[in-house]
């Protein structure tokens, strides 16, 4: 088919709607290693600026990491660039299998299998573990690879309201008849921070033999006393049918996911499961650089533990400068501006003070929720955290946001 | 059937409303989402069970179950008088 003036008129249109409704994303170019310090081009073509960042999922500070760095050079030299082949032809080296070893002892589990993504992984275990006899009953605010998976599996699906484990139960209950049914969750909700409560969820799993699925894609590494995630946080190591996460957040920040789990889910996918048997697995150089960073983990905490005086000390500082912020203890932290508009004015103007965080906004967040959602890393130094402090007061006193409540801000700049 | 009505509303309205949102009896619920696509199936097996009735997945359709009259119409039709 030709593609005509109309097929492109038809595609402007969508494409200037999304611009008038505020929908339209636009890409900032960093010029600089991923970092606590960075230096971007915004808008295109503009100088550079150097700018703080609190708005990555670098929670670990291991994207520039100069160990992970030469690890992931060594394995460029070692085991070249790319496979070229799927993981059954030829595309399997010892290190895929040694970093899936790792991840099964890192997690806790039984083994594990890589996916080039962890929207990858979502997307594929679904559907090659459950049949049309089954049922899927996830939390509501899940994120948006695992709606995918879902869409993709013929199990019957239902939800639950959002960490609310009565409802989840009387769930339980009404779909008692099925073969399997899947309790799934996030370990921690990307978009408000906070964690599942996952030693309810296993003990409701238990008593109605039910599954229970987990992806700790915003957790593995930092959340626990010794970073395994939200299962060590609540006790349930061992107790996690499968977990889901991610090599491009914490772990290292390149690219990468996995499904860990028990062994026979994990070989349901290796038989089964759409993505790892129709793409590539993750490069070799990346696959080098995520055992290094196992490595340093599995060591010490001392970033893990980093992190979390940051984000104590980040948490602290937002509430004491009279900002509202939603509970909780990971370093996932929403500044909560209930407005759009609001959320893209103190966005751009936090640029301006030289600080890098983005405002979200609906349909990102339910309506009348828009926030700045702050990430906190082990690569920040205090002054860094200071310095966006002072960002942060200097651009709610000019909104006269500073102390007032949800409704005060509401009535000022509507939902 | 305004008991059916109400018994319906009261459970839409405890299982998918979080806020102070007011449904009656015509508001629409999957086009306003209220009730999304993926929290039907709990809509559908609640009236099963309450009516004794099978419902087959080509009559439950999004504008079937897009308001609490049109659902009771739909559960008319299954239901033995």
């Amino acid at each position: 088919m030709a593609y005509t003036d109309k097929t492109r008129g038809m595609y402007e249109e969508i494409l200037t709607g999304l611009k008038n409704a505020g929908l339209f994303k636009q890409e900032r170019f960093i010029h600089s290693a991923q970092a606590a310090d960075i230096e971007v081009e915004f808008p295109t073509g503009s100088s550079l600026k150097k700018v703080i960042n609190i708005c990555a999922n670098n929670y670990l500070g291991m994207s520039s990491h100069p160990e992970v760095v030469k690890a992931a050079h060594a394995g460029l030299d070692s085991h070249g660039y790319g496979m070229s082949s799927v993981r059954f032809i030829c595309g399997t080296q010892d290190i895929h299998r040694k970093l899936e070893q790792m991840v099964t002892e890192f997690l806790g589990t039984e083994d594990t299998i890589l996916f080039p993504s962890c929207m990858d992984a979502n997307a594929g275990v679904f559907e090659a573990v459950l049949t049309k006899d089954d049922v899927m009953i996830s939390d509501r605010l899940v994120h948006a690879s695992i709606i995918d998976g879902i869409r993709l599996c013929s199990a019957m699906h239902d939800t639950f309201k959002h960490s609310d484990m009565e409802h989840l139960e009387e769930k339980l209950q009404l779909h008692n008849d099925k073969r399997l049914k899947m309790v799934i969750t996030d370990g921690v909700f990307s978009m408000d921070g906070d964690t599942a409560k996952l030693d309810k969820m296993v003990e409701l799993c238990e008593k109605y033999d039910a599954l229970l699925f987990m992806d700790d894609s915003h957790s593995s590494g930092f959340i626990g006393k010794t970073g395994r995630g939200t299962h060590e946080k609540y006790g349930v190591v061992g107790k996690i049918d499968i977990i889901t996460t991610t090599l491009d957040k914490g772990l290292g920040g390149a690219s990468g996911g996995c499904v860990s789990g028990r062994k026979e889910i994990v070989e349901m996918c290796r038989q089964k499961a759409r993505p790892y048997l129709f793409s590539n697995t993750i490069a070799p150089p990346v696959v080098a650089g995520v055992i290094k960073v196992l490595e340093i983990l599995s060591a010490s905490t001392d970033r893990r533990d980093k992190l979390e005086k940051n984000t104590e000390f980040w948490r602290k500082g937002l509430i004491d400068a009279g900002l509202i912020i939603k509970a909780g203890d990971t370093p996932i932290v929403p500044v909560m501006l209930f407005n759009a508009k609001l959320a893209q004015d103190v966005s751009r103007d936090l640029y301006a003070e030289g600080i890098y965080a983005i405002g979200f906004f609906f349909p990102v967040v339910p309506q009348g929720q828009a926030r700045i959602r702050t990430q906190i890393s082990a690569g920040h130094e205090i002054h860094h955290l200071e310095k966006a402090l002072d960002a942060f007061r200097k651009v709610g006193k000019k909104y006269d946001i500073l102390g007032k409540t949800k409704q005060e801000i509401i009535d000022r700049y509507g939902m | 059937m305004d008991e059916m009505k109400e018994i319906i509303k009261a459970y839409v309205i405890k299982e998918y409303v979080e806020d102070d949102t007011e449904v009656t009896y015509d508001t629409p619920l999957i086009s306003g989402g209220i009730v999304d696509s993926f929290s039907m199936v709990s809509l559908k097996r609640f009236l099963e069970n309450k009516y004794s009735i099978s419902i087959p997945d080509d009559k439950a359709t999004p504008e079937a179950f897009d308001s609490v009259n049109k659902i009771c119409v739909l559960v008319r039709e299954f239901v033995k008088e």
